[in-house]
C-alpha cells in the first residue's frame, strides 16, 4: 500500500497554530483526502516556557503561582496537586480544616474546568447558548474564589502545610448560594444539548477509545472513564479528605466524544455532593498546620508574642534557612479536572525543588488525538478536540 | 508498602539480579541495571498487571549532594486494579545515554520520551520517531540539563530569523 505522502490527490492542511477551535496555540497537520482525515501530525511547543526549570529556581511556596499556570482553566487544582506532592515529600499531615477545605476549591475548580470543557467543544460544534450558560456559571465560581483569596484567575492560594487564609463566613454564604442555583442551570444545559440531534449526530461514535487502548496509552481521569477506565484517584488513592465523603465515580463504555461529554456533565453533579458534604461538615480548628513544623508562616500575633513564633518566623523567611527537605523523591498525585496531575519531586535539603517534573494530563490526551481522529472528518477534528480537554499551556509547560 | 507490591519486588530481585528496593512514604522503588530494563517493564506489565504506565522523566545529578551516576530515569508504573504504584530508576552515564524504549510495551511511551530525549538528550533506542517535541528541531542544547543556565542561553534573541522562503 502507498504511504500517504505518495498519493498526489491528498492534500495537507495546517489547523493552528491560530485557530478559533484550538482555544489555544497548537498546530496539527492534517493530511486530508477529500474531507475524511488520513492522517493528523500534531505540532506542539508553541507555547513552552520552561516550567520544570523555573521550578528548580524558586521555592516550594514560590513555585505555586507557575503552577497557576499550567492548567489555568482550574489553577485552583494545580495549586492542590503541587502542594500534595511536596508534602508528601516533606511528611506533612494536614489539619482536617485544610483538608476539607482544599477539597471543596478542587471540586469547584473541577466544575469550572468541565464547564469550559463540555461549553467549548458545544461552542465548536456550533451550540453557543450552551457555552454562554457555562460561561456564566464560572464567573461565578471565580467570584468564590475572588472572595475567597482576591484573586480571580491565577489563585496561588495553597501554602505549604496549608492554605493562604482560612475561608470567610461570608465566602461560605456564597458557596451555598452557587451550590442553590447551579443544579437548575445544568439542568438547562442539559435540556439543551445532551438529547439535541445536531449535538448527538456529531459526537456520538466520534473518536472512540477502546479500554485497552485508553490504558495502553496512559488516559486518565474523564477521558479513561468514558472508555470504561473504572479509575479515579478520589476512590481509588484517596488523598485529602475524600474518604469522608460519598460519591460516585462517573464512567460510560462507548469511549466517544459524546460518552466524555456525558461523563463531565455527571461528574459536575458529584462534586456538587461533595462540595455540599464539606462545606457542611467542615471542620473546626486550624487551618495551618501547627507552629512546631516551621512551614508556614504564623500569624502576627504570635511572632511579635511569642519566642516559638518570632523563631518560626525568622527560620523560614532567612535566605540560609527554611524548610527542612530530605534528599529524596516523591510523587503526589491527584484527580485533576483533565485527569492525573502529578508532581514528581526531588529534594535536595534546600527549599527548592531540585527536579520538579508535572505530569500533564493534556500532554498525554493529546499523543491520543492522531489515533482518535484518524478516518473521520474535518469537521469532527473540532469535536475530538473538545471533547480532549487540550489545554496548551499545560501541553507544553 | 502493601501485600502486593512486597510480592511483586520480591518477585523482580529474585528474577533479575542487581536490582535493589528501596522504600519512601510507603512507595515502592525499584533500582534497576539498564540492561534489565525491557525486561523488568515487560515483566511487570504483562505477568505481574502493572498495566498503566503513567510517567516517564529524568533527573540530572550533576550537582546533586553524593550522587555518582549523572541521569537517572524515573518510570512510574500504576497496577490498575488494585491502585498500587511502582517506581522503576536507571541510572546512566555519559557518553552512553541510551536506552531500550518502552514503546513496543506502551503507546504512552511516545510522547514521554520523546520529551525526555527533548529536554535531556536521552537516546531511547527502538523509538519509532525520537524527535524534539516541545523545542524547535533547531535547537541545540538539552535545558533541563543542570548544566544548562536559567537564563542566558536558547532565548529568542539567539534565533537566527528565518525567511519566509526558508520556512
Amino acid at each position: 500500500m502507498a504511504t500517504a505522502s505518495q498519493q498526489d490527490y491528498l492534500w495537507t492542511l495546517n489547523f493552528g497554530p491560530q485557530h478559533p477551535a484550538t482555544h489555544t496555540t497548537l498546530r496539527i497537520l492534517l493530511t486530508l483526502d477529500g474531507e475524511r482525515v488520513v492522517d493528523a501530525v500534531p505540532d506542539i511547543g508553541y507555547l513552552h516556557s520552561g516550567f520544570e526549570k523555573i521550578g528548580e529556581h524558586l521555592d516550594y511556596n514560590q513555585y505555586v503561582t507557575v503552577t497557576d499556570r499550567m492548567n489555568y482553566i482550574s489553577p485552583m487544582a494545580n495549586n492542590v496537586a503541587w502542594h500534595h506532592a511536596v508534602e508528601k515529600l516533606l511528611g506533612i499531615e494536614l489539619t482536617p480544616r485544610c483538608q476539607y477545605l482544599r477539597v471543596i476549591i478542587a471540586e469547584l475548580a473541577r466544575i469550572s474546568d468541565h464547564l469550559l470543557c463540555v461549553g467549548a467543544m458545544g461552542l465548536d460544534v456550533g451550540a453557543f447558548t450552551f457555552f454562554l450558560y457555562g460561561f456564566y456559571e464560572r464567573e461565578r465560581i471565580y467570584d468564590i474564589f475572588e472572595a475567597l483569596c482576591g484573586a480571580r484567575f491565577t489563585n496561588s492560594y495553597t501554602r505549604v502545610g496549608g492554605v493562604m487564609h482560612d475561608i470567610t463566613p461570608g465566602t461560605v454564604e456564597k458557596i451555598r448560594d452557587f451550590l442553590a442555583r447551579f443544579p437548575a442551570t445544568l439542568e438547562d444545559m442539559e435540556r439543551l444539548l445532551t438529547r439535541n440531534r445536531i449535538f448527538v449526530d456529531r459526537t456520538q461514535g466520534v473518536g472512540v477509545l477502546t479500554r485497552e487502548e485508553a490504558i495502553n496509552r496512559g488516559a486518565s481521569g474523564p477521558v479513561a472513564r468514558a472508555s470504561g477506565v473504572t479509575r479515579d484517584l478520589r476512590k481509588d488513592e484517596p488523598y485529602l479528605a475524600y474518604r469522608d465523603f460519598d460519591f460516585q465515580v462517573c464512567c460510560s463504555r462507548a469511549g466517544d466524544c459524546y460518552a466524555r461529554y456525558l461523563v463531565r456533565i455527571h461528574e459536575m453533579r458529584e462534586s456538587l455532593r461533595i462540595v455540599h458534604q464539606a462545606l457542611e461538615n467542615l471542620p473546626a480548628g486550624p487551618v495551618n498546620v501547627g507552629i512546631d513544623r516551621r512551614v508556614n508562616l504564623p500569624d502576627k500575633s504570635r511572632v511579635y508574642q511569642t519566642i516559638e513564633g518570632t523563631i518560626t518566623h525568622f527560620e523560614l523567611v532567612m535566605s540560609n534557612r527554611g524548610f527542612t527537605v530530605p534528599c529524596e523523591e516523591a510523587y503526589g498525585a491527584v484527580e485533576a479536572p483533565n485527569g492525573e496531575l502529578g508532581f514528581y519531586v526531588v529534594g535536595d535539603g534546600s527549599n527548592v525543588a531540585y527536579r520538579a517534573r508535572c505530569r500533564p494530563p493534556s500532554f498525554v490526551h493529546f499523543a491520543l488525538f492522531p489515533h482518535l481522529i484518524r478516518g473521520h472528518t474535518l469537521s469532527d477534528v473540532v469535536a475530538v478536540l473538545g471533547s480532549l480537554n487540550i489545554i496548551a499551556a499545560e501541553l507544553d509547560r | 508498602m502493601s501485600e502486593l507490591v512486597k510480592n511483586v519486588t520480591a518477585a523482580l530481585t529474585a528474577r533479575f539480579d542487581g536490582c535493589t528496593v528501596s522504600e519512601f512514604r510507603g512507595e515502592a522503588r525499584v533500582r534497576v541495571p539498564r540492561h534489565h530494563l525491557l525486561p523488568v517493564l515487560q515483566f511487570l506489565q504483562q505477568e505481574q498487571g502493572f498495566d498503566l504506565l503513567v510517567d516517564i522523566t529524568c533527573v540530572d545529578y550533576l550537582v546533586y549532594r553524593d550522587a555518582t551516576d549523572r541521569f537517572g530515569l524515573v518510570y512510574l508504573l500504576c497496577h490498575t486494579e488494585s491502585s498500587q504504584r511502582v517506581t522503576i530508576r536507571v541510572t546512566l552515564n555519559e557518553p552512553d545515554l541510551h536506552v531500550p524504549s518502552a514503546t513496543p510495551l506502551w503507546e504512552a511511551a511516545n510522547w514521554l520520551e520523546r520529551e525526555v530525549y527533548d529536554m535531556f538528550g536521552i537516546e531511547f533506542t527502538g523509538h519509532p520517531d525520537l524527535r524534539r517535541i516541545l523545542l524547535p528541531p533547531e535547537f541545540a542544547a538539552f535545558p533541563l540539563r543542570k548544566d544548562y543556565p536559567l537564563q542566558g542561553r536558547g532565548e529568542r534573541h539567539n534565533f537566527v530569523p528565518l525567511a519566509r522562503d526558508a520556512s
